[in-house]
């Protein structure tokens, strides 16, 4: 389990590098624009959370929220069942935690890929790699399902879940087959896998009528692409780093350096 | 580019060099699936903004 095991320590540590970047980014892009958002959210009261119906006698309750939002009627109760982050430190951390766990589950993925067509062996073919990881994960979901606000009108969310995931395998296998094949027919085959999903078409909501303004959802969109396509550069580029000094040390450790 | 052609585990048969790198690929989709799109109430909210910040869906 020599390869297992190396894979999942390059991976480690770009995940790590790469979660920790996304995090600070989203931070200062992203966040405050999903906070922005749920203003608007609560003000609105109608979308696809369960709201504590708030009785009218509530009307005086000062809500810390409501300071940009005319919602005297907003109860206090919080919004969702379950547990959930306070707002500020322990909301921050657990955005670090969610970034730093799946950006070592995309090197994962990025890393076992990359080891079948070869491996990443410096940090410019990472960069290259990066990029095809933002097509697959980032651009192509993003074409039908675009990144969504807190309050935003939105289809059923394991129809949208399936039609992402389905998106995301097609690209990849479609990139697969034009990076890795050189027979026009499968290049062929590999447009129309790219393709195919958006012929189908994302789940789309029954109404588009959404409280959120059209100037803050662009904002986002923009936000949130660019964030990622530096965190899969940043993802790339560390795997090529990590991974070249493991093997270039000494070659008779290729196989058992961990 | 083509000077660090090196691949790992070129000695191990390539059977098993498939099963752990699938294993490894497989790690790392149930990783992602788990944190972006378990329907559990408290795995949803702690990773909230992460998921409205990747574009993954949400709600």
């Amino acid at each position: 389990m020599t390869l297992f095991r190396n894979v999942v320590f390059i991976a480690a540590i770009a995940g790590l590098v790469a979660g920790v970047v996304l995090a600070c980014m989203q931070a200062y892009a992203t966040v405050p624009l999903i906070l922005k958002a749920e203003v608007y959210e609560q003000a609105g009261g109608g979308h696809t959370h369960d709201h504590v119906a708030a009785p009218a006698a509530n009307a005086g309750d000062t809500n810390a929220m409501t300071g940009a939002a005319p919602a005297p009627t907003e109860a206090t109760a919080p919004e969702e069942e379950g547990w959930a982050p306070a707002d500020g430190f322990e909301r921050f951390a657990w955005n670090v935690v969610a970034n730093v766990v799946t950006g070592i589950g995309f090197a994962l993925i990025l890393v076992a890929a990359s080891e079948f067509a070869g491996g990443i062996g410096n940090w410019r073919q990472g960069l290259f790699w990066g990029l095809a990881g933002f097509a697959v994960f980032t651009l192509a979901p993003n074409l039908g399902l675009p990144p969504e606000l807190p309050a935003m009108p939105a289809a059923d969310l394991t129809q949208r879940q399936i039609w992402w995931t389905a998106t995301v395998v097609a690209t990849a296998a479609g990139l697969g087959l034009l990076a890795f094949r050189r027979s026009p027919p499968l290049a062929l085959v590999a447009v129309a896998l790219i393709v195919a999903p958006h012929i189908v078409g994302a789940p789309q909501p029954g109404s588009f009528e959404s409280p959120i303004p059209e100037g803050l959802h662009h904002q986002f969109v923009v936000a949130v692409t660019l964030t990622n396509l530096v965190f899969w550069l940043v993802l790339g580029a560390v795997v090529g780093v990590v991974r070249g000094r493991l093997t270039g040390t000494t070659t008779s450790l290729r196989d058992s350096f961990a | 580019m083509n000077t660090a052609s090196v691949s790992f585990g070129a000695s191990v048969s390539s059977q098993s060099r498939f099963m752990q790198l699938a294993l490894a690929a497989f790690l790392g989709v149930f990783v992602m699936g788990f944190v972006g799109f378990s329907h559990i109430d408290a795995v949803h909210n702690a990773a909230h903004d992460y998921r409205h910040s990747m574009g993954f869906p949400c709600h």
